[in-house]
């Protein structure tokens, strides 16, 4: 058999026979493919490219079109996820009061390239989302469960080492 | 039927429930322009996803515009598809999608045989009104068959439907959203790293130039000019009944004399026909299936002519590489002859030998580039022309190609038998190897040649054909799609079958992806289908085994069909490929 270049044994073998008991009991697995992403998503915490194709085998449905439903729908991530979520509101009033330039601060601070969503040292994340429902405290931003009020640019580098603080005393606690 | 009245521009009219405003407009002669929609009716092949909004009209009491290909009649409806407003809606619509389209249409491969472009002339497009982003994708070289440059793409999905729908090979999908959506393989892979079969249907179908062939023009042009090197072209049936198309002559025109003629203008020395290959194909496959069918080989046996379906097999059904005839195409076995006994004969060193293909196909351009199908490190077939390309390579060269006088082929390769010309439709190859196995199982001598219940365009076909005490049991499809429901029959135990023949293309060769393009007119590829059939009958010889160049061949070179240098030359292996 002429392989392809995916290394399929990346991927976690429990978190697999978890998945394909998921999918053994659909009946329609096809017709239920959004549930499934979800589910795999859930096991594996994001959707690699191996794990995309490993499902489109499983249910027979072309990978391409797996990978149409992950890259349109904005849940679905295809990168690993940092330990820090950093969500920046871009909804309107968020917006007018100068979010894009809180969110460009963030990729500075981060080093983040062009459609680089996770940073080098994979502890956060960084993507912008649509209104909250927290205008009153615009611009937005949430990181994890947490939430900061009126952002400005130059808040951004003291979060950051905030938590980069944070990293580092859970690593020393574990280490203990 | 229910029938509901409606009027469209004033005129009323009457149509059956169920039918679309585009359907009801053409049938009263009105026309409303398209570019997503494509129906070609009675192949099963359907877009209609409405994502271009070129349709437009406005309906009577509807606040919006509706799109006439999707919208149903409804009783009482009145339409107009030239207000001012449905035509400033349609003019805006095609201004924004131009306004994300490059302008080089003076050097972009569909110049002058473009949908988009068809539409700014009909739309009466004299400015684009709107600026901004624009695209910017790599385009996509990696495959020796085809170019996919994403920027030029509209996202009418017509790839998408072919790719999916019809040949269910599953390579194209759209990708992300909005702005940044494109058609692609998965994960952006290259064309090259996917399972695509290369049959074309993509590139047959595009309205513009996202999908074109990989042009070679050039690389025959510099051949030609090379001194020392023997250039030998070879021209495959179903473009004789096609390429006239392109210099303004009727569709199903037979111009296999005027094609000859005009090769020999460009400048090769000689000029052969596949269909003396196709001959050959039919002596080595009727053989096998003989072979197999008296010694409890396996069965069905597939025929292997069509390299798209050979690639589908290959991904598609790993599991059932035992099946398929492990003779080479014709083709490929041209290519083989040229590079032995015509070598042999003419003296000539095989190295100083170029052999040229014009295929109505751009899976053959893949095809002639598998390593396997060479004699040591020297392909069977140096470079591969759709009829498109041909057509371009006349033009360049100020070739008069409708006053041309018929020639005839070279000999040596160039006689063939009307077995030969069938090949490039639909049920062409079976019927072409029942004749000669009639006659070879039998012993009798077969009247009347003609099986026409071989014949048709219905997607899948069965027949039976009595030979003496053997019934043979003949399935045929064409399109992927259909070749695959009928394989998974075959392995279900549906399907009980001797032999089967499989097309990648609709209606087969003369549907092919290096086809001119027949931008939905499905009457142009049964014309072409017909004009197959009237040169069969146009033949003396009428069974590929009669053909006596092919006798001469077997005397003089290859021994027996089927034979120990016959099997060296003439055959091939297939390998089993991951899908993606």
């Amino acid at each position: 058999m002429q392989k392809t270049k995916f290394n399929m044994e990346i991927l976690d073998s429990c978190k697999l026979r978890e998945l394909d008991a998921f999918i053994e009991a659909e009946d329609n697995p096809q017709g239920r493919i959004i549930n499934i992403l979800h589910e795999a998503q859930k096991l594996f915490s994001y959707l690699p490219q191996e794990l995309q194709l490993y499902i489109a085998r499983k249910i027979n449905m072309p990978a391409a079109k797996i990978n149409g439903i992950v890259s349109f729908y904005s849940f679905f991530s295809q990168e690993p996820s940092g330990k820090y979520t950093i969500s920046v509101c871009m909804g309107t009033a968020c917006f007018v009061k100068g979010a894009d330039a809180v969110l460009q601060a963030f990729r500075r601070e981060l080093q983040l390239e062009e459609d680089q969503k996770t940073s080098a040292d994979g502890l956060f994340s960084l993507r912008d989302v649509r209104c909250i429902g927290a205008c009153g405290l615009a611009p937005v931003v949430t990181i994890n469960d947490r939430i900061f009020g009126h952002v400005k640019e130059a808040d951004v580098k003291g979060i950051i080492e905030e938590y980069r603080e944070l990293a580092k005393q859970e690593v020393a606690e574990v280490a203990q | 039927m229910e029938k509901i009245k409606l009027t469209i521009n004033g005129i009323e009219t009457e149509v059956e429930q169920g039918s679309t405003i585009l359907e009801a407009a053409k049938s009263v002669g009105v026309y409303i322009p398209t570019l997503c929609h494509l129906n070609l009716d009675g192949f099963e092949i359907c877009n209609e996803v409405s994502s271009c909004r070129v349709c437009m009209v406005e309906v009577e009491g509807r606040p919006a515009l509706v799109t006439a290909c999707s919208e149903k009649c409804a009783p009482g409806m009145v339409v107009r598809t030239d207000s001012a407003r449905a035509l400033n809606g349609r003019r805006t619509v095609l201004e924004l999608l131009l306004s994300n389209h490059p302008k080089d249409c003076l050097v972009c491969a569909k110049n002058l045989d473009c949908e988009l472009q068809f539409l700014a002339k009909e739309l009466n497009i004299n400015q684009i009104h709107y600026e901004g982003e624009m695209m910017d994708y790599p385009v996509d070289t990696t495959s020796r068959s085809l170019i996919k440059d994403p920027n030029k793409c509209i996202m009418c999905r017509r790839c998408e439907t072919m790719c999916n729908e019809v040949q269910t090979v599953g390579v194209l999908s759209a990708l992300n959203r909005g702005f940044n959506a494109v058609v692609s393989p998965a994960f952006n892979l290259d064309m090259a790293d996917t399972s695509c079969t290369f049959c074309g249907q993509c590139v047959a179908v595009c309205p513009t130039g996202a999908l074109t062939e990989k042009n070679e023009v050039q690389k025959v042009w510099r051949q030609l000019n090379t001194p020392g090197k023997h250039v030998i072209v070879q021209v495959a049936p179903a473009v004789r009944v096609a390429i006239g198309e392109l210099f303004g002559m009727e569709p199903g025109s037979i111009s296999t004399g005027k094609l000859v003629a005009a090769l020999r203008r460009l400048g090769f020395d000689a000029v052969f026909d596949t269909d003396w290959a196709a001959d050959l194909t039919i002596m080595e496959e009727a053989s096998e299936l003989i072979h197999r069918i008296q010694h409890n080989g396996v069965l069905p046996l597939l025929t292997s002519c069509c390299p798209a379906w050979v690639n589908f097999i290959e991904h598609q059904f790993p599991d059932m590489l035992d099946i398929p005839s492990t003779s080479k195409s014709p083709q490929i076995m041209f290519g083989a002859m040229a590079k032995s006994y015509y070598a042999s004969k003419m003296g000539l060193n095989v190295n100083d030998i170029c052999v040229v293909s014009i295929m109505p196909c751009i899976a053959k351009k893949a095809e002639a580039a598998r390593p396997e199908l060479s004699i040591g490190d020297n392909s069977n077939v140096d470079i591969v022309i759709s009829t498109r390309e041909l057509g371009k390579m006349l033009h360049e060269a100020g070739v008069d190609f409708k006053r041309l006088a018929d020639e005839d082929f070279d000999q040596l390769m160039g006689e063939s038998t009307g077995a030969s010309v069938i090949f490039g439709t639909t049920g062409g190859v079976i019927e072409a190897a029942v004749r000669t196995a009639y006659e070879w199982v039998t012993g009798e001598t077969l009247e009347d040649v003609e099986f026409t219940q071989l014949r048709g365009l219905e997607g899948i076909r069965t027949a039976s054909v009595q030979m003496g005490n053997i019934t043979l049991n003949i399935g045929i499809a064409h399109g992927l799609g259909h070749a695959r429901e009928l394989l998974e029959g075959v392995r279900s135990g549906k399907y009980d079958l001797h032999a089967i023949e499989i097309m990648a293309c609709p209606g087969g060769c003369i549907g092919g992806g290096g086809q001119p393009y027949h931008h939905g007119d499905v009457e142009i590829l049964r014309k072409r289908q017909e004009a197959l059939y009237q040169e069969d009958r146009n033949k003396h010889l009428r069974m590929s085994h009669q053909n006596p160049m092919i006798q001469k061949l077997y005397e003089e070179y290859l021994g027996e069909p089927y034979g120990e240098l016959a099997h060296d030359l003439l055959h091939t292996t297939y390998t089993a490929k991951e899908r993606i």
